[in-house]
C-alpha cells in the first residue's frame, strides 16, 4: 500500500476537523460557552455529536479485529455499548439533565453534599478518563504507522497535538460541531467500502466465514458459535465471561466521563431523553457494520491473527479484496474514519478530564477559560506519555475495563443516588473505593501480564461481574447504618430530578 | 320531620362550587414546595410511575437479549438454525437486537413522557 492516499486522508481530516473548530469558536464565547454549549443544543445534533464522540477506535478498528479473533462472543460488545445507552435512557438521562449539574462530582456534590465525595469522584473521572485516551493514542499510532509510515509514538503526537488544537480553540461549542461531523464521516467509511467489498465476496461465490477450513491451527473451538472459547488456548469459562462483559458494558456507559458531559448540553430533561433515543438509533446503524468486516477478515486476512494485528483487518481490506486504485481509494477513506474515530472520542475526553480539573484544581489559581485551557493540556499530555510507555494491550480489551471500572463505580453512584433517597454520603464514599478498588486491581493485572484460564484470573480478566454487585451492596448498606448522614435537603433535590421543568415548583 | 309542611320548601340555588377547580392546582403545588404529607405523595407517584417502568423496560430487555447466552448454553441445538444464510445468533445478535433497543426506547420515551404529563395536569392545572 502507497502512503500518498492515507497522509491525504489524515491531513483532509485534520483540516475539517480544525476548520469547524474556528468556524465554532466564532459563536462560542462565555465560558458556559466552553463547558457545555450554553445548553442549546437540539436533540438531532446532539446525538450526531453524542454519537461521534462515543464511537471510538475501539468501534471502529477494535470490534472487527476481535470477532476476527475470537469469533461469536465478541459480537456482546456492540450490543453491549448500544444497550448501554437504553439502560441510560430509562434510568439517568433525565433526571441527570434535571439535576443541573455539569460533572460527575458536581452530581455527587449536589446529591449528597459532601465535599469528599466530590473529591473521590473527580479522582475516579481523571483515572476513567485517562484509561480510555490511552488506548486512543495507541491505536491512532499504529492506524498512522500503517497510513503513513510514520513511527507509532509521532502518530499518537498527531493526534494529541490536533485534539488539542480543536479542544483548546473552541471548547464544547465548536466540538460538538466537529463531533456530529465526525460521526456521519465514521459511518460513510464504514458503509461505502463495505459495499464493494460485499460485491467482491459475492463474486468469489460468497464463501461462509463459518467454514473450519479458515480456523488458524492453535485455535479451538467453532468460530461461528457463541461460548465455544474459540481464539483462546483453551475454553476456559466463556459462560462467566459473556455475562460479564454484558454487565460492564450495558451499565458502564452510564458513568463514563465523556457521555455523561453531553447531557449538560440538552435544553431540557425532555430534551435529553429525546437525543439518547436518538443516539440509540445512531449506534445501532453504525455497530451493524463491523462485524461485517470481522467475518469478511477470516476468509480473506486471517494471518493478521498470527502476526498479532487483527485490529488492522478494516483498515487491510480494501487493499487485499480490490486493491488497485479504487483499493487504495477506499483504504483512504477508511483511515479518514479511522483518524476521525480517534479525533472524536480523544477530545470529548479531553474535554471532560479538562472540565473537572479545572473546577477543582486549577481554577483556585486561574481564571475560567484560562483554567479550562490549561487542563486541557494536562489532561491530554499525560496519558500520551503513558500510551507510548505502556505496552499494548489491545484497543478493545482497554476500553472494556474501562467500561467495568465505570460500571463498577458510577452506575451505582448514578443509580442510587437518583432513584432512592436513603443513600447517604459514607455509602456512596465506601462504594466508590470497593468498586474502584476492586476493578482497579484487574486493570493493574490485565496491564501487566498475559490471560489465563483459572477462574481467579478469569474473573480478573473480567471483573464486572463480581465487582458491580459488591459496589452496590457497599453504598446500600453502608447507608442504611449510616441513615443520620442523609442530606438535609435530598426531598427537594429528588422533586428537582424527577418532576419536569414546566411545572412551577421550589428547585433548591 | 316535625308537623305537616303547607308549603313546599323555599326553592334553593343549586351550583356548583366555583373557586374550588381553581384554587386547589395553587394549593398542590405549595402542598409539595412545603413539603407535606399530601405533597409528598405525589412526588413519590410520579417517582414510582417512572421507576415502575424503567424497571418494566430493563426487564423486559433482561428477558430479551440478556437471557441468550443462558439460551443457547441449555439449547445449544439452536445453534445450528440458520436465517438469511446466517447462523441464527449471528443473526440475533449482528442485526435484530439494534432495532429490538430502539423499540424498547421509544416505548419508554413516550409512557415517561405521559407520566409527566399527567404529574403535570394534576399538579399544575
Amino acid at each position: 500500500m502507497s502512503h500518498a492516499g492515507g497522509i491525504a486522508a489524515v491531513v483532509v481530516v485534520s483540516i475539517l476537523t480544525l476548520g469547524i473548530g474556528i468556524w465554532g469558536l466564532r459563536v462560542s464565547r462565555t465560558t458556559s460557552d466552553f463547558f457545555v454549549a450554553s445548553r442549546t443544543v437540539r436533540p438531532a445534533l446532539n446525538a450526531s455529536a453524542i454519537g461521534g464522540e462515543y464511537l471510538s477506535a475501539a468501534s471502529f478498528l477494535g470490534v472487527a479485529g476481535l470477532i476476527l479473533t475470537f469469533g461469536a462472543d465478541m459480537l456482546w460488545y456492540p450490543v453491549g455499548w448500544t444497550a448501554g445507552y437504553l439502560v441510560l435512557l430509562v434510568l439517568v438521562a433525565a433526571p441527570l439533565r434535571r439535576s443541573g449539574a455539569y460533572t460527575l462530582p458536581d452530581f455527587a456534590e449536589a446529591r449528597l453534599g459532601s465535599r469528599r465525595v466530590r473529591a473521590l469522584t473527580s479522582v475516579l473521572v481523571v483515572a476513567i478518563g485517562w484509561l480510555y485516551l490511552i488506548p486512543q493514542f495507541q491505536g491512532a499510532g499504529f492506524t498512522l504507522r500503517l497510513a503513513t509510515g510514520i513511527d507509532a509514538p509521532l502518530g499518537g503526537l498527531v493526534v494529541a497535538v490536533v485534539v488539542l488544537a480543536s479542544v483548546l480553540s473552541g471548547g464544547m461549542r465548536s466540538v460538538t460541531f466537529v463531533q456530529a461531523f465526525q460521526y456521519w464521516l465514521k459511518l460513510t467509511a464504514l458503509l461505502v467500502p463495505l459495499i464493494f467489498l460485499l460485491w467482491v465476496w459475492m463474486g468469489d461465490g460468497s464463501p461462509s466465514p463459518a467454514n473450519p477450513a479458515f480456523d488458524v491451527a492453535s485455535q479451538s473451538g467453532s468460530w461461528a458459535d457463541p461460548l465455544s472459547g474459540h481464539g483462546t488456548d483453551s475454553a476456559g469459562h466463556p459462560l462467566y465471561s459473556t455475562y460479564s462483559i454484558i454487565i460492564a458494558t450495558f451499565l458502564g456507559t452510564m458513568g463514563l466521563p465523556h457521555v455523561v458531559v453531553r447531557f449538560y448540553t440538552n435544553p431540557d430533561g425532555r430534551a435529553a431523553r429525546r437525543t439518547t433515543l436518538v443516539v440509540l438509533g445512531l449506534l445501532g446503524l453504525f455497530y451493524v457494520l463491523p462485524p461485517v468486516y470481522g467475518a469478511l477478515g477470516r476468509i480473506y486476512a486471517g494471518d493478521l491473527i498470527a502476526d498479532g494485528r487483527s485490529d488492522a483487518v478494516v483498515l487491510e481490506l480494501p487493499s487485499r479484496m480490490i486493491g488497485g486504485t479504487l483499493g487504495e481509494l477506499l483504504s483512504a477513506l477508511l483511515i479518514a474514519g479511522a483518524f476521525a474515530a480517534f479525533l472524536s472520542t480523544s477530545s470529548g475526553l479531553t474535554v471532560a478530564v479538562a472540565g473537572v480539573v479545572s473546577q477543582d484544581i486549577v481554577e483556585r489559581w486561574l481564571p475560567g477559560v484560562a483554567a479550562f485551557r490549561l487542563a486541557a493540556v494536562v489532561a491530554v499530555v499525560f496519558p500520551y506519555v503513558l500510551a507510548v510507555a505502556a505496552q499494548d494491550v489491545g484497543v478493545a480489551t482497554a476500553v472494556g475495563l474501562a467500561f467495568a471500572v465505570s460500571a463498577s463505580t458510577f452506575c451505582p453512584l448514578l443509580v442510587l443516588g437518583i432513584w432512592w433517597s436513603r443513600l447517604t454520603d459514607a455509602g456512596a464514599y465506601a462504594g466508590l473505593l470497593v468498586g474502584g478498588f476492586l476493578s482497579g486491581i484487574a486493570v493493574v493485572r490485565t496491564f501487566f501480564s498475559d490471560g489465563g484460564t483459572s477462574w481467579f484470573l478469569t474473573f480478573l480478566a473480567q471483573p464486572a461481574a463480581w465487582t458491580v454487585p459488591l459496589a452496590f451492596l457497599t453504598m446500600i448498606g453502608v447507608s442504611l447504618l449510616t441513615p443520620q448522614r442523609r442530606a438535609p435537603h435530598v426531598s427537594t433535590f429528588m422533586i428537582r430530578l424527577h418532576t419536569p421543568e414546566g411545572v412551577p415548583l421550589h428547585r433548591g | 320531620m316535625t308537623g305537616t309542611p303547607e308549603q313546599p320548601p323555599p326553592r334553593v340555588r343549586v351550583t356548583a362550587p366555583r373557586s374550588d377547580s381553581r384554587r386547589r392546582p395553587q394549593l398542590l403545588v405549595q402542598e409539595i414546595d412545603e413539603q407535606t404529607e399530601l405533597g409528598a405523595v405525589y412526588v413519590r407517584s410520579l417517582l414510582w410511575a417512572q421507576l415502575r417502568l424503567a424497571v418494566g423496560i430493563l426487564v423486559a430487555m433482561g428477558l430479551m437479549i440478556g437471557s441468550l447466552p443462558l439460551l443457547f448454553t441449555v439449547a445449544p441445538e439452536l445453534l445450528n438454525r440458520t436465517v438469511l444464510g446466517m447462523p441464527l445468533t449471528w443473526g440475533l445478535l449482528g442485526f435484530l437486537v439494534y432495532p429490538l433497543l430502539l423499540l424498547l426506547g421509544w416505548v419508554y420515551v413516550r409512557r415517561a413522557e405521559r407520566n409527566e404529563r399527567s404529574f403535570s395536569d394534576l399538579v399544575d392545572r
